[in-house]
C-alpha cells in the first residue's frame, strides 16, 4: 500500500464539536507523518445509531450521499474516524450489497438528487491506516520523544471492531496496544478493551451510562493505568467528561487522562500540545501538564 | 415483570414470520436459547427482558411486551451479541428492528427520552444534513425530562471552558438533495 494515497476525511459531528481534539490531533498527526488528507466536501451527518433506529432505509440513504461525495472527488479512501461514523457508513456498503431492495432504493435516491452512483469507495478507521497503511515499525522508527513509564489502557470500544472485523480482531484487538508500545508508552492488560461504553446512553439513561464508564475507569486503574487511550469522539466523551460525578457518587479517587490514540502518536511524532489538542481535557489535568511538557530535543522522560 | 399476554390466541403469531424478511432478521428462528447473548451484553443486568428472552419472546408473538420493554432503548447497539452468537443471529439488528416499530406504532414509554431523542435527531439531520449536538440535546431535554437540564450544566461548563461546546447551527450546503430521502417517522418498515 502506498504511503501516498490521499485520503479523504469524513469528520462526522462529534469532530467539530465536542471532540476537537480528535480532529486536531488527527490533521497533525497527518502532517507529521506527510500523509495527504483533506475533508470530504459539503458531508453531511452521518445519523448513527439514532437514524438506525428510526429508519433504515433513510439511514442507509443518508450515509450513501457521503459515500457518493466521496466518489465525485475521485478518491478511494473515506476516513471516519468517530466509531460509530465508521459502523454506519459500512454498514450501508454491506446493505447495499448484499439487499437489492435498498440498493435499488439507494440507487434511485443518488439519481434524485444528481449525484453519481456508488462505486468502490473504501471505508476506513484511523486505527487501521495507522496500523495497515504507516505500520508499526514505521511509527516506532519516527518517535522523537518517548513517554517512559507512563502506563496506559487502551480502550477500543465497540462499533469500529465490530461487528466487521477489519479495523482489528473483534475478540482481542491488539493493534492499538502494539502501536502505543511502539511509540514508547507502557501498555497495561485491560480486558474491558471492547466493553461498550453505553454511548448515548449518558444522555438519555444517565445513570446506567455513567455506571458502565464508572466500570470501565474503575478496572483500568486496578490494572495500574494512569491513563485510558481511545479512538472514538463519544468514547473519549464519556470517560472524560463524568469523572467529577463518579468521584462524587462513589468516593473513589478517579482522575485519569482519557486521550485519543493520534494525541499519543502525535506527541511521539513531536507534534505541538496545543495542535494535538491536549489542553481540552477535562479530567486528569495534573498528570497532562506533568507528562507533556517535555521539549522535542530532549531524548526521554522519566 | 407484567405479562401483557396471557393466552396463545393474543399472540400475534405472524409477527416472527414479517420480522425474518428484514435485513439482519433472517435466522431469527434458528435460536437455541444458549443465553450468550444475555451473557455478553453489558446492559442486561440493567434490562427489564434479557436479549435471549427478547428472541424468544418475538418468536412467540409477545409483540405487545417486547415493544413496550426497555431493554430495546437500553440496547447501545454495540455487537457484543452478535458477534457471539452461535447461531450467528444478528441480535443488534432484531433490536433496531423492534426500536423501528415501537416508534413508528408510537408504543414507548411515556416521558423516555430515548426515542424523542432519535427522532428529533432525524428532524434535524433530514432538514438540515448535519446535527447541532447542543440544540439537539437541549431540545431533547426540554420535550422529555426539564428536570435533566440542571445535571447537564456541569457538563456543559466543562465543554464551554475546554472549547468543545459549538451552539453553532451546522447546516450541509446543498440541503436540496436530502429533499428525496423519505421523512424517517412516515416509513413502515
Ligand atoms: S457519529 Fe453521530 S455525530 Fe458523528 S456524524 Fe455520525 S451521527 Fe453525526
Ligand atoms: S464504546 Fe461507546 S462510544 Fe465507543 S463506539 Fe461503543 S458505544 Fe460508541
Ligand atoms: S446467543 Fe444466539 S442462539 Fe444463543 S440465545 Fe442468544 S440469540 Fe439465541
Ligand atoms: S448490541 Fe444491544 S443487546 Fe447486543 S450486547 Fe450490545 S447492548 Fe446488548
Amino acid at each position: 500500500m502506498e504511503p501516498s494515497a490521499k485520503y479523504l476525511y469524513y469528520p462526522g459531528c462529534s469532530l467539530k464539536g465536542t471532540g476537537i481534539a480528535y480532529e486536531e490531533s488527527l490533521l497533525t498527526t497527518f502532517r507529521l507523518l506527510e500523509l495527504p488528507i483533506k475533508e470530504l466536501p459539503d458531508w453531511n451527518c452521518c445519523g448513527a445509531t439514532n437514524y438506525m433506529s428510526v429508519s433504515e432505509t433513510s439511514a442507509t440513504l443518508l450515509a450513501a450521499r457521503n459515500l457518493a461525495l466521496a466518489r465525485q472527488t475521485g478518491s478511494r479512501d473515506l476516513l471516519a474516524p468517530c466509531n460509530a461514523c465508521y459502523l454506519t457508513l459500512r454498514k450501508s456498503q454491506e446493505l447495499v450489497a448484499h439487499y437489492p431492495k435498498i440498493a435499488h432504493e439507494v440507487e434511485q435516491f443518488l439519481e434524485q438528487a444528481g449525484l453519481p452512483r456508488l462505486d468502490s469507495v473504501r471505508v476506513r478507521h484511523v486505527l487501521e491506516v495507522l496500523y495497515t497503511d504507516v505500520g508499526v515499525e514505521r511509527l516506532r522508527e519516527l518517535t522523537v520523544r518517548r513517554l517512559q513509564g507512563v502506563r496506559m489502557a487502551s480502550y477500543y470500544g465497540c462499533q469500529a471492531v465490530r461487528p466487521y472485523g477489519e479495523v482489528d480482531d473483534p475478540h482481542e484487538p491488539t493493534r492499538m496496544d502494539q502501536i502505543l508500545k511502539a511509540v514508547g508508552v507502557d501498555v497495561v492488560e485491560y480486558n474491558l478493551k471492547t466493553k461498550c461504553c453505553g454511548g448515548a446512553l449518558t444522555g438519555t439513561i444517565h445513570d446506567v451510562g455513567v455506571r458502565l464508564n464508572y466500570i470501565l475507569l474503575k478496572e483500568a486503574m486496578r490494572q495500574g493505568a494512569q491513563a485510558i487511550v481511545t479512538i472514538c469522539p463519544l468514547c473519549q466523551f464519556n470517560l472524560d467528561a463524568y469523572q467529577a460525578e463518579i468521584r462524587k457518587q462513589t468516593g473513589e479517587p478517579i482522575d485519569m487522562p482519557i486521550f485519543y490514540l493520534t494525541q499519543i502518536v502525535g506527541w511521539a511524532l513531536g507534534g505541538d500540545v496545543r495542535e494535538l489538542g491536549l489542553h481540552r481535557a477535562i479530567s486528569g489535568k495534573k498528570l497532562i501538564e506533568q507528562w507533556f511538557t517535555v521539549k522535542k530535543e530532549a531524548e526521554t522522560y522519566v | 415483570m407484567e405479562r401483557q399476554i396471557r393466552y396463545q390466541r393474543e399472540a400475534d403469531l405472524e409477527w416472527a414470520h414479517r420480522f425474518t424478511q428484514h435485513p439482519g432478521c433472517e435466522r431469527l428462528l434458528s435460536c437455541i436459547q444458549c443465553g450468550t447473548c444475555s451473557g455478553t451484553c453489558p446492559l442486561s443486568i440493567y434490562m427489564d427482558i434479557t436479549p435471549r428472552q427478547v428472541i424468544a419472546m418475538v418468536r412467540e408473538g409477545f409483540r405487545d411486551d417486547v415493544l413496550k420493554s426497555k431493554t430495546i432503548w437500553l440496547c447501545a447497539s454495540c455487537y457484543a451479541c452478535s458477534v457471539e452468537c452461535p447461531q450467528k443471529i444478528n441480535i443488534t439488528d432484531v433490536m433496531y428492528r423492534l426500536k423501528r416499530e415501537a416508534i413508528q406504532n408510537n408504543v414507548f414509554p411515556k416521558r423516555f427520552p430515548i426515542p424523542v431523542l432519535a427522532q428529533e435527531f432525524c428532524e434535524m439531520v433530514r432538514r438540515r444534513g448535519r446535527n447541532s449536538e447542543f440544540w439537539m440535546v437541549f431540545r431533547m431535554a426540554l420535550r422529555s425530562n426539564p428536570a435533566i437540564l440542571l445535571s447537564m450544566m456541569r457538563t456543559g461548563w466543562d465543554l464551554w471552558r475546554t472549547g468543545r461546546l459549538s451552539m453553532r447551527m451546522e447546516r450541509i450546503q446543498r440541503v436540496n438533495e436530502l429533499q428525496y430521502i423519505p421523512a424517517a417517522t412516515k416509513e413502515v418498515d
